[in-house]
């Protein structure tokens, strides 16, 4: 396996993710003689994980079982170690559409952050693209190089340890797409500029405040991008649910009969149940402003 | 490689491009001396050949495209005397000095659009009393009406979604580009994976993965009726060897696959049977059940043909008449012959992507279809591998919360999520930014999940119950 490729069964030095239920996952590396400890028991890797195929259950040793799965991009997002405030696959579907990344692009991003959108970047561009980010944080940088390197994805990406403001992305005139996520992606706009391939190409800057977003435009306007877009998408996941209402009760009479056949039980306690969508009571209702643009020709 | 890159920048004949003026998109192909029409004016293609992708043009008398400018992006001047508010601009009709002749005789002049813009202004007695951003906003209505530069771009799934989100959403069933981009997220379609696409979206969907493929492994296209609809796929103007990893099956054979009747060399008969009957002579192969129905899809034109063809058998008088009805018969002959080769090809791609999903090992489903969602997540689900994600879109709610319904009651799946995403533009101007428009509803809904092994034998897990009842779930929550 890789985050690049799938594989079908499980081998030693794999990432699995060991999904417990939808909202309680991990990511673990199968090694030989490895146990890894959760709330239905212990796995052993050697027995319980090497040679599985992904998908499969695994029974732990309190009787309890858990899946094993292939890692995606989408599910790192979801278990990766958080080292600052990430993307997620909303906001990173989009980018990656509106920049229109396809295998053999070539994209320079800063900050990398926790890698949530590398994944996703890197993913996409395999196997002849390459992907240029910089993060100022020395240790973040080298995180996100160790990651990428136990991900088998290496060979895809270039982290460098530095200033984008100021140093820009280290390379010019190369990139097919730019993506800035920081906290003053303005004064990054000519080193986005320098960047992008001659002929052209397209850049995205996320940011949460608008006051941000004002002057990233205004720079991006000064620096001749054209086709200045700011979107938001927002997610709305819907919960499947069977809900039953009570059915008033009138008392007896005539009209007693026709009442819903879908209706159960009788007197004080008949209820309707119906299939429905409940919206959770907490939803994101803001991650950030899209900004993107073309370097156009002329 | 750098060679075959600075070919792909150019504009060639026969490309597939997109014609853009403001935000309306027209996807084209570029062919010498046609005519075509865009954003109601005429046009020709001719001039753009061998010009840079990313390039815009003005529309010249007579339809042909004149060579870009340099700097087109130039302010009309005299914009620098402003008013503060509109409390003395009153709507008497007449602030237009210009009359409606004068315009057209100055479009008639061949006056570029930027000229009749900067006349208007001069002209708009109450423009110098309006504010900098009434100005503003006069021009750049006055620039979209008169304005008449169009560019021509490189297709891509980005531009061609919003081009057919813009201009028929009802063709491909309300799918709005953000959702388009949840799917193929939600999806990991990503290079060398094998994937099973099922669109009734003209081929967008399929452009689309087929996009973030590059090339790579494989995509096959399930498809109703007779062929697969590709119109928004070519439209894209993927390079040959794209098509070469593109598989068809039609969706009325997915039943015979699964339970193993599926025989391709009774295919094979039965298309020799039924080149017999065009060509005339009555074949006596026996028929099944199976090559009836194909015929009613595909054996149409051979029935029609083979009608006439007998009565030139009968006629021998006349010799005019008769050489007459011979070339016609050999014409006839070549295009069965035509017919048959095709038909050849066809069952040839269909034994191709029959045994491509026999082997049950595709790497995602992607399903957009203006059919009922669950009957083909319930077939097509069972050629993809465990741990693999799917897509299901659906433009209602309701039939996804019954797929969701059957799909939890089958097993197999995990991760289920319904959902919508809502986007919204912004307007981004000094002292002007807000909101420009809510777009919601017409996006359509996403069914996505992850497959896992099914379970052979009933065990009572913990997980066992995603779906709680309502009421005892923070219960459950505790206890697990």
């Amino acid at each position: 396996m890789s985050f690049v490729e799938y594989g079908e069964y499980i081998r030693e030095g794999d990432i699995a993710i060991v999904f417990l239920g939808h909202e309680s996952m991990f990511p673990v590396k199968a090694q030989h003689g490895t146990q890894t400890q959760t709330k239905y028991g212990v796995i052993r890797h050697s027995s319980d994980l090497i040679g599985k195929r992904f998908g499969s259950k695994v029974t732990c040793s309190k009787g309890g079982w858990v899946y094993v799965l292939h890692p995606t991009p989408e599910l790192w997002t979801q278990n990766l170690p958080h080292r600052t405030q990430i993307l997620y696959s909303t906001d990173i579907s989009m980018i990656t559409m509106m920049l229109e990344l396809k295998p053999g692009s070539v994209v320079c991003e800063s900050g990398t952050g926790s890698g949530s959108l590398s994944h996703a970047i890197i993913r996409t561009i395999a196997p002849t693209g390459h992907l240029y980010t910089v993060e100022f944080h020395e240790q973040r940088a080298e995180k996100a190089a160790e990651e990428f390197r136990e991900h088998k994805v290496a060979h895809l990406a270039t982290v460098k340890n530095q200033d984008v403001c100021k140093e820009g992305f280290g390379v010019v005139g190369v990139a097919d797409a730019v993506f800035l996520d920081i906290p003053s992606p303005w004064e990054a706009i000519g080193h986005a500029k320098a960047a992008i391939k001659e002929e052209g190409g397209r850049m995205c800057s996320f940011s949460p405040c608008i006051e941000q977003v004002q002057r990233t435009c205004l720079a991006m306007h000064e620096f001749g991008f054209k086709e200045i877009t700011t979107l938001e998408v927002l997610l709305r996941v819907y919960d499947v649910r069977s809900v039953s209402l009570q059915l008033p009760d009138f008392g007896e009479g005539d009209s007693a009969a026709e009442r819903d056949p879908k209706e159960t039980g009788s007197g004080q306690q008949a209820t309707a149940v119906c299939k429905s969508c409940v919206t959770p009571r907490g939803m994101a209702g803001h991650t950030g402003y899209l900004t993107f643009a073309t370097k156009s020709l002329f | 490689m750098e060679k075959i890159s600075v070919d792909q920048r150019t504009i060639k004949e026969g490309d597939y491009v997109v014609l853009q003026r403001e935000n309306v998109f027209k996807a084209v192909q570029v062919q010498i001396k046609r005519k075509i029409i865009f954003e109601k004016q005429w046009l020709y293609l001719d001039s753009v050949i061998g010009q840079l992708y990313g390039t815009s043009f003005e529309v010249a008398a007579g339809g042909t495209l004149q060579a870009p400018k340099q700097n087109p992006e130039k302010n009309p001047k005299g914009t620098k005397e402003a008013g503060m508010d509109n409390r003395n601009i009153v709507d008497d009709g007449r602030s237009q000095k210009l009359t409606r002749d004068d315009i057209e005789t100055l479009k008639e002049q061949g006056l570029k659009g930027q000229e009749i813009v900067q006349q208007l202004i001069e002209n708009s007695s109450t423009f110098r009393d309006k504010t900098e951003f009434a100005q503003e906003k006069y021009i750049k209505k006055k620039k979209k009406k008169y304005d008449n530069t169009i560019t021509v771009l490189k297709p891509s799934a980005r531009i061609l979604a919003l081009m057919y989100h813009g201009r028929e959403p009802g063709k491909i069933c309300y799918l709005r580009y953000d959702t388009l981009a949840q799917m193929l997220t939600l999806g990991n379609i990503h290079a060398g994976s094998k994937i099973i696409v099922f669109d009734t979206c003209a081929g967008l969907v399929l452009g689309a993965v087929m996009e973030r493929m590059g090339g790579y492994g494989s995509v096959i296209q399930m498809y109703p009726g007779g062929e697969p609809v590709r119109a928004a796929t070519d439209s894209f103007g993927f390079p040959e060897h794209f098509y070469k990893t593109l598989h068809e099956f039609p969706l009325c054979k997915v039943n015979s696959l699964l339970d193993g009747t599926l025989c391709l060399d009774e295919d094979q008969k039965e298309a020799v049977s039924t080149v017999d009957e065009s060509n005339g002579t009555t074949s006596n192969a026996p028929q099944d059940s199976v090559q009836k129905t194909e015929e009613e899809v595909e054996g149409k034109g051979d029935s029609a043909q083979a009608a006439p063809e007998e009565d030139s058998m009968e006629v021998t008088s006349e010799l005019p008449k008769d050489r007459e009805k011979e070339e016609r018969a050999a014409r006839r002959e070549n295009k069965a012959q035509e017919k048959k080769v095709k038909q050849e090809e066809k069952r040839k791609k269909h034994k191709e992507a029959a045994a491509l999903l026999q082997e049950r090992n595709a790497d995602g489903l992607v399903i957009a279809s203006r059919f009922h969602p669950t009957p083909l997540v319930l077939s097509l689900l069972k050629f993809v591998a465990p741990s693999r994600p799917f897509v299901i879109y659906c433009q209602h709610k309701e039939p996804l919360i019954e797929c969701h319904t059957k799909l939890r009651e089958r097993g197999g799946v995990i991760s289920l999520r319904l959902s919508e995403t809502w986007l919204r533009h912004y307007q981004v101007l000094p002292n002007r930014t807000h909101p420009m428009l809510l777009m919601s509803g017409g996006g359509g809904y996403i069914l996505s999940g992850m497959t896992v092994a099914m379970d052979t034998a009933t065990s009572s897990g913990p997980q066992q119950t995603e779906e709680p009842a309502p009421k005892r779930q923070k219960l459950q929550d505790t206890e697990t």
